[in-house]
């Protein structure tokens, strides 16, 4: 009897309380475009989430407004450096990106479909995959190391050309089976303290832990510029970080399992706006 | 699981001295989510015991709950119910079984099991994102354990 009304206690207590929940705010960036910071959930999350939320919401007024200013984001440094390699040839074909692509604006919307399908590769490919795809068989240049200098600040260089459309990855056809992987890691309970992606994210945004302001944990602001490594941060760094937290063996950046991780916790953010470079704690 | 039983000794050894009495962590019987027995065979030390509650490197419960008694450590979570009052709200026993293993009681529960060495997906070597090893061992020993519970009984609202 003690343990049952201990439960419903429990349950009692532990309902959210209203001063950690997200800031009603709107993000404009440079004054002109507007980012989507909350929407409706995408269909697939119907039983677990109304809405799906920004990381920008959960994080504190000065932090906020740095993002809202290209001048002020310190992610855009990595952008312009990330655009002199755009230009710069590079490998035994004497090729640089702009040889084939023209302009970086011609990115536009793709960084808001990836990860996706590749039908040559004949498996699920991230923009980081896609763009090291470019430099060793068109380029003749060697790969980029994953979530590092070139291949992140490129990353960030292709999102802010995207900045304000609605991220949309395919789940169905031939992505679903990874999209199926990732789905499954993020609901398990992994380390020995046993949490799961969800436990934090799904069940308790919007709540303190120690002191840290929980939000959903979506992707749609990666890659982010970390306050606390005054870098960019790729979204597999990220989750190695949470997973190692858990007190587990992680996965690597680049992994096949990162890579599912990846689709799926993307397409939890469909319909918010491409918002990286971002600014984060 | 030859290695985490191993492993589940060490970690005990290492966290406190070991007495003729104390349970190994897969030999804790509960009964209805409670453990009756102390762990270590001893009593518990509550002075200690608020300490290891708000050790970020220990107990780390504030991570999750606040505890108004614990008003100097900053920065208390608010993913668990208060603690305030839990000495009131359940027996020792009670509590005893809920630090061990807190899934035994609410089932499901997002809080970690502080006396448990199997049954891990991917458990890792600490906080180094590494794989388990052979230091592998309970989140609390025994003792801690029973000092956690000795503070906890001290909670009255
Ligand atoms: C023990 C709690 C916990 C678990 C489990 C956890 N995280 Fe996190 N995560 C955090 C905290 C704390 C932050 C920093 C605050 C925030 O943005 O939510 C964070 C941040 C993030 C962010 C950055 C969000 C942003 O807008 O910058 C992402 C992405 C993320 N987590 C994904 C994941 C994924 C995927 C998993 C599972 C593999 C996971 N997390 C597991 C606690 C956790
Ligand atoms: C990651 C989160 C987390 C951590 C860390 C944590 N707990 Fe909990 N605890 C919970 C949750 C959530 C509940 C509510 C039970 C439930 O429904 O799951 C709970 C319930 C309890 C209860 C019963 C509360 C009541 O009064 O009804 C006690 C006592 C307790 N925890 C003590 C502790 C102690 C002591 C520690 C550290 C040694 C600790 N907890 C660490 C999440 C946590």
């Amino acid at each position: 009897m003690r343990k049952l009304t201990g439960a419903i206690l429990a349950t009692l207590l532990t309902t959210p309380v209203a001063f950690a929940d997200p800031v009603d705010d709107t993000l404009v960036l440079n004054e002109e475009t507007e980012i989507v910071t909350r929407t409706a959930a995408p269909d697939h999350l119907s039983d677990s989430l109304d809405e799906v939320m920004s990381g920008w919401l959960f994080r504190g007024k000065e932090t906020r407004a740095m993002q809202a200013d290209d001048f002020d984001n310190p992610g855009m440094i990595f952008v312009e450096q990330a655009m002199d390699s755009w230009n710069a040839v590079d490998g035994s074909e004497g090729k640089s990106c702009a040889s084939c692509h023209d302009g970086l604006e011609t990115m536009a919307g793709v960084k808001a479909t990836y990860p996706k399908w590749d039908e040559a590769a004949g498996k699920v490919q991230t923009l980081q995959m896609q763009v090291n795809e470019c430099r060793t068989e068109r380029m003749g240049a060697e790969a980029w190391p994953y979530d590092k200098g070139n291949a992140i600040n490129m990353e960030a260089a292709l999102s802010s050309v995207s900045r304000g459309l609605p991220v949309n990855v395919a789940i169905d056809g031939p992505a679903k089976e990874t999209w199926e992987q990732g789905k499954d890691m993020y609901y398990t309970r992994t380390g020995q303290l046993e949490l799961s992606c969800a436990n934090c994210h799904e069940d308790n945004y919007g709540n303190m832990i120690r002191a840290d302001h929980l939000s959903q944990g979506q992707i749609n602001g990666f890659p982010v510029y970390r306050l606390k490594n005054t870098k960019l941060n790729g979204s597999h760094s990220r989750f190695k970080g949470c997973i190692r937290d858990t007190r587990a063996e992680t996965y690597k950046p680049g992994s096949p399992e990162f890579i599912a991780l990846e689709l799926y916790v993307t397409s939890r953010g469909n319909g918010l706006s491409v918002e990286g470079p971002s600014i984060r704690n | 699981m030859k290695i985490s039983l191993t492993g589940a000794v060490f970690g005990a050894v290492m966290a406190s001295a070991v007495y003729a009495g104390e349970v190994l962590p897969t030999a804790v019987a509960f009964t209805d989510g409670a453990v009756e027995q102390s762990l270590s065979g001893m009593p518990g030390d509550a002075a200690n015991g608020r300490l290891i509650v708000g050790d970020k490197k220990k107990g780390n419960c504030v991570a999750c709950h606040q505890v108004s008694d614990l008003a100097d450590v900053p920065f208390q979570g608010e993913i668990g119910p208060p603690l305030d009052g839990a000495g009131e709200r359940w027996s020792e026993a009670e509590l005893r079984g809920i630090v061990a293993n807190a899934k035994i009681m609410f089932e499901d529960s997002m809080m970690p099991s502080f006396y448990k060495t199997e049954g891990f997906i991917r458990p890792g070597k600490a906080y180094t994102g590494k794989a388990a090893d052979d230091t592998f061992g309970p989140l609390l020993g025994a003792q801690q354990i029973e000092d956690v519970v000795a503070y906890l009984t001290t909670l009255k609202e």
